[in-house]
């Protein structure tokens, strides 16, 4: 049984249609990458997977439950992580408590038995030097980070990552890399879009190929590049 | 793992919260014995400062920590002191159970209240509560067993025959007027240190942490597990109950109502405003010296008439533009100082972390 299913998921904003009868499985322990064009829907599907957007058709199942009607909240308690393509962090609050929040709503456990995880994950991520500032005072790099960081606290089964190493310098995007590396090993199956394909393929199994909304093609990544229509779709864009 | 490492725990006091918690103890208890050494007068002021300071803390933890910028508290203060009237005056019940009472209804009155305006967002959340309070007030203004749009008062002798004044009276030899003053003023500091400590436990438990997300960033709250909705209306609901019973025990001691004056947004909302955001909102000690400086420029403008409306208005419109933090920001960002610390910090681990960093907003 897959651990997150899309059938047939469909999204329309007035006469766009950003989500055109959308279905792949991810199995469990998978690492999926998704590509295509700006404004081909790849992440208007990640808020159609987290709730955050409502689909018109189609289903979405999670764990082997429907829920396509759920919301973002307890879609988020069942196991299902996300970070923004633009940070999203809590400003006011401390890097820490932004794990904390996560940590202690995200699995519903209490604060003080969270503790040692949130810093755990500031360990691995990197961001152990800055947990005590404020998150409004962090750079866009540790932001991703930080992004990465929440998502990990709420100790999800898929993780979802939205062009997390974009605008990272080599050495940096290559830490990153080794971080997301790990939490697969781990187990955690991880959906991810993302631009830089080198650091797309050092992790996944399988590319998943967007356009207009549309699925063209899902496969191993070599032989999605090398298909003509996603030559097409990337012309111009160093592959 | 290295050989310095030690295991992580959160530290959220500080020293200079801990000398606080001390000095705050003997404010607690000076203000305990004080009606022993002061006048009448003075003691009736402080009560009034002690209703505003915990109608300050209650529109503080709505507006400055849950989002929730009301303009309409007075629905629950003119509801909670028309509640009281009627437990006192239909009912015969005793003014410290109809309080009590009071502040149950202003709770449940949030209820469908609540329901209407959490359908609107924040400008349209502001106009929609004090449209809310103006209908609460026009349809107690019906009621023509409190007086309809006149008003009416207490019996006379109901706040001298209230429990616990002859106690108090026969204890330090005074008069019974005297000695029910007194009660409403231990009431009033009873219920404004336990508004405070309320909020103060509230913001260092889980929810608070939760109301800290939603208040920063909805979408991302919603997306780490946290019920915001639900966050918000906990908020909504204890801010009506704390507003009913302060607006019940004003009206004990004041023993005439009147919907004008209980629902009225100047005396109920917009001086509670005004003391938050020149104290500095989003932070327990901001409605503190907020009230202060409030206290003081009302006795500095006494004589003015209405020219004291329009220096607190300017001087409202100044802080928020030059200090939008508040005084208590301004002295917090310089400093550091926070006398009730939330920010919950991460110590330990094999390496030192740094420590500063800027207080919560």
């Amino acid at each position: 049984m897959p651990i997150l299913a899309l059938q047939s998921v469909s999204k329309s904003f007035g006469a766009l249609k950003v989500a055109d009868a959308v279905s792949f499985d991810l199995s469990q322990g998978e690492a999926l990458g998704i590509i295509g064009p700006n404004g081909a829907g790849k992440s208007t599907l990640f808020n159609l997977i987290t709730g955050n957007i409502a689909a018109d058709a189609g289903a979405v199942h999670f764990a082997g439950t429907d829920v396509t009607r759920t919301p973002p909240m307890a879609r988020c308690l069942a196991g299902i992580g996300r970070t923004f393509q633009i940070p999203q962090p809590f400003e006011k609050l401390t890097v820490f408590e932004n794990l904390l929040v996560a940590a202690a709503f995200g699995s519903r456990k209490r604060e003080a038995d969270v503790t040692d995880r949130c810093a755990g994950i500031l360990v691995e991520t990197g961001l152990l030097d800055r947990a005590n500032q404020p998150a409004g005072s962090l750079g866009l790099l540790q932001r991703k980070r930080l992004e990465l960081a929440r998502a990990l606290a709420t100790d999800p089964k898929v993780l979802l990552l939205d062009e997390i190493a974009g605008g990272l310098t080599e050495g940096e995007c290559e830490a990153l890399v080794a971080t997301i590396r790990a939490v697969h090993q781990r187990g955690t199956s991880i959906v991810w879009i993302e631009h830089v394909l080198h650091a797309l393929n050092a992790v996944v199994g399988r590319l998943l190929v967007l356009n207009f909304g549309k699925v063209i093609g899902v496969g191993e990544p070599d032989e999605i590049m090398a298909s003509r229509e996603v030559c097409e779709i990337y012309l111009g864009i160093e592959v | 793992m290295d050989a310095s490492h030690t295991p992580w725990r959160v530290e959220t006091r500080t020293n200079a919260s801990r000398a606080f918690a001390m000095a705050a103890a003997i404010v607690v208890v000076l203000g305990l014995v004080a009606p022993l050494f002061i006048s009448r007068g003075l003691l009736r002021d402080l009560f009034f400062i002690l209703t505003m300071l915990t109608l300050a803390q209650s529109w503080n933890l709505l507006a400055g920590y849950a989002g929730l910028v009301s303009v309409g508290q007075q629905a629950f203060v003119g509801f909670g002191a028309y509640a009281m009237f009627a437990c006192v005056i239909l009912l015969g019940l005793d003014p410290l159970v109809s309080i009590l009472i009071a502040g149950i209804a202003a709770a449940l009155l949030a209820i469908p209240t609540g329901f209407f305006a959490f359908r609107l967002q924040g400008a349209y959340f502001a106009i929609g509560t004090w449209v809310i309070a103006e209908v609460v007030r026009l349809l107690l203004a019906q009621w023509k067993a409190l007086g309809g749009g006149t008003g009416t008062s207490l019996p006379s002798g109901t706040t001298r025959d209230m429990f616990g004044v002859k106690a108090v009276g026969d204890l330090f030899g005074m008069r019974a007027a005297q000695a029910a003053d007194v009660v409403c003023y231990w009431l009033a500091l009873a219920l404004a240190v336990a508004t405070i400590g309320f909020v103060y436990r509230l913001l260092r438990s889980r929810q608070g942490l939760a109301l800290a997300a939603v208040r920063d960033n909805q979408e991302a709250a919603r997306s780490v597990g946290v019920d915001a909705r639900r966050v918000k209306t906990y908020v909504y609901l204890a801010t009506a109950f704390i507003t009913g019973l302060t607006g019940a025990l004003i009206y004990v001691q004041k023993a005439r109502i009147s919907p004008d004056a209980a629902f009225s947004v100047i005396d109920w909302t917009a001086y509670v405003i005004f003391i938050v955001v020149i104290g500095g909102i989003g932070t327990i000690e901001g409605p503190i010296v907020g009230v202060i400086v409030f206290l003081l420029l009302q006795n500095m403008l006494a004589d003015y008439g209405s020219w004291y409306l329009l220096v607190l208005g300017l001087i409202g419109i100044a802080i928020m533009l030059f200090a939008p933090r508040g005084l208590w920001g301004l002295f917090t960002e310089r400093t550091g100082i926070q006398f009730f610390p939330v920010r919950r910090a991460l110590r330990g681990g094999p390496t030192r972390i740094a420590t500063k960093g800027a207080p919560h907003g």
